[in-house]
């Protein structure tokens, strides 16, 4: 047994040094890094250490403030959105005979497509002069075109509908998988009780599809409150900061600016409020195994 | 009768809405200039391929695809390898904390990128990697395994541990017995958590953007991101590159689609 456990260390090892040296240790460094000021465009100041200014700048900075209520906004429509949308179309791919294999691989083609992509192709989608949904608004019209990711009122909509498109077929696969564990015979028996679609729906597929619709929620959430790539790619942020998510704002500190003591305050920030959905996650996780356990 | 006439109507839907936004930017890619620009849009166009041509010759984006394929090839390559090491021993060998190990990974792969992005770089930067593709795959794999492991872990479990028990009698090594018997009768599921891995770092692009800032190295979403071009977007060409790019995904999606949704299943809901 000793020596089994040698060998299992050595296998782990690779595996640890990996995740220890870019995952482990650059998360501390971020805590420390962020009781520090350190602005790379003037070295001369050096690393200093600041207590918890970075931290009482960042609660003052409307520009952050503003931004923690457009990720807030982000997440609070297009979750709720998706999970609905994803609802739908994984009670359409429970119940379709014909087909379900191949409907069920076009819709994994949104969430297969990079997200770089799906965002310049919602881009051009929202084009001022040549873009779909002007055509579709407003006909040859010309005169009537928007360019809604340049208007401070419409690009926080435009892009999240393009994010809600991308990310539906996930909640839906998983809210899918769902579905497909609720017994048959639960159907049936309310079949032979003489319950209406509706009333199974309602209190057989509703109170059973609950777990799944809990991890849909934590899972998009957390990922959805690191949106940055589609930010990037149609707005930079814009118009006016409108669109300005936290996670695109810490990068522009960090990276653009080099304000590495304060862009590592904003980083300490987003990874706390994903940690609440995290921990969330993980107690499901653990109670739902259990929960297995028993069954 | 009713109920599968509006089944098969909300089905032809679905496809509708996952289908056509891209291919609405396939038909941009096969546009000429003048189509491109016409109005009303023109539907059906005339299969041009002038912009793939420029994006290939004026865009350089061989270049990009080949970065691509190095980089997420070598990561997928390497993140299988020690996800499978670890993996084994976390189902096979004897060990107390192999629980502890399992939410650790998970945790780290909810990481908001943002928030170790900077000593990432640092790091980088110290060795001289930045620029480099050795740079970019050992961020890939530090990023990848979580995901590979969790999926790994899943399909060797499913492994009878008896015919791994024969083996070892047989004389085997541990080592032998997971080339030789497990990997073969876990494939599928190496396979999958591959797929999802390689989907994933062809796809990346906070930490491609971060590391590789010399165009001689950008992978294609980088590349894809930041098509020059300031008043006028060469639409045409970033329709062309976006559709090459994505193009053997899709494939690959469509090919290993019940795999992949195992896979994304066991990543995400099984626990």
């Amino acid at each position: 047994m000793k020596g089994s456990h040698r060998t299992a260390l050595l296998f782990l090892l690779p595996s640890f040094i990996f995740v220890a040296v870019f995952s482990l240790f650059p998360i501390l460094e971020s805590f420390r890094l962020s009781f520090y000021r350190l602005i790379l465009t003037l070295p001369w100041l050096g690393q200093k250490m600041v207590g918890w200014q970075n931290y009482i700048d960042l609660a003052e900075d409307p520009v952050a403030v503003e931004s923690l209520v457009t990720t807030l906004i982000f997440v609070g429509v297009t979750i709720p959105l998706e999970l609905l949308l994803g609802l739908g179309i994984a009670l359409v791919l429970n119940d379709v005979f014909h087909g379900r294999g191949l409907l069920r691989a076009v819709v994994l083609i949104p969430w297969a497509i990079p997200t770089v992509v799906s965002s310049q192709m919602w881009r051009f989608i929202f084009n001022d002069r040549y873009g779909l949904i002007n055509f579709i608004f407003f006909g040859g019209d010309v005169s009537r075109y928007l360019a809604p990711l340049a208007d401070p009122h419409l690009a926080l909509v435009a892009i999240m509908a393009a994010e809600i498109w991308k990310t539906t077929p996930f909640a839906a696969l998983i809210l899918l998988a769902g579905l497909q564990g609720i017994p048959d015979d639960l159907y049936e028996a309310a079949s032979i009780d003489g319950a209406t679609p509706w009333q199974k729906f309602r209190h057989v597929t509703v109170p059973l599809i609950r777990p799944a619709l809990l991890l849909a929620l934590l899972f998009r959430t957390i990922d959805s409150l690191r949106v940055f790539d589609l930010v990037f790619v149609t707005t930079q942020g814009g118009p006016a900061d409108k669109t300005n998510v936290l996670q695109f704002y810490g990068y522009k500190k960090t990276f653009a600016e080099g304000m590495v003591g304060y862009g590592s305050a904003i980083a300490v920030a987003v990874f706390s409020m994903s940690l609440v959905f995290s921990l969330a996650y993980l107690r499901f996780l653990k109670s739902s195994r259990q929960e297995g356990m028993a069954k | 009768m009713k109920r599968s006439v509006a089944l098969a109507l909300l089905s032809i839907g679905i496809a509708l809405y996952c289908l056509v936004p891209f291919l609405w930017f396939v038909l941009t890619s096969l546009k000429s200039a003048a189509e491109l620009t016409a109005i009303p849009p023109k539907l059906i166009p005339s299969f041009h391929l002038g912009f793939y041509q420029s994006a290939l010759e004026k865009y350089g984006l061989l270049h990009y695809i080949v970065n691509s394929v190095i980089v997420a090839g070598t990561a997928t390559l390497i993140t299988i390898v020690i996800g499978s090491l670890a993996a084994y021993a976390m189902t096979r060998l004897y060990l107390g904390w192999t629980n502890i190990y399992l939410l650790i990974l998970l945790a780290i792969s909810m990481f908001p990128q943002i928030a170790t992005a900077g000593p990432v770089w640092n790091i980088l930067d110290r060795l001289n990697w930045l620029n480099t593709y050795q740079g970019l795959v050992a961020a890939y794999i530090a990023l990848t395994l979580p995901l590979a492991i969790w999926i790994l872990t899943t399909f060797f479990r499913e492994v009878p541990r008896e015919i791994e028990e024969a083996a070892l009698i047989d004389g085997c090594s541990r080592f032998q017995s997971l080339y030789k018997v497990i990997l073969p009768l876990a494939a599928p599921g190496i396979l999958t958590a591959a797929l999802l891995v390689f989907i994933y770092a062809w796809n990346e692009f906070f930490f491609a953007l971060i590391i590789m800032t010399d165009p001689s190295v950008q992978t294609l979403p980088v590349g894809i991101a930041l098509f020059p071009g300031e008043y006028t977007m060469p639409w045409g060409e970033i329709a062309a590159a976006s559709t090459l790019a994505t193009i053997p995904l899709i494939v690959l999606t469509l090919v290993f689609q019940r795999g992949i949704v195992r896979g994304l299943c066991a990543g995400a809901v099984k626990g």
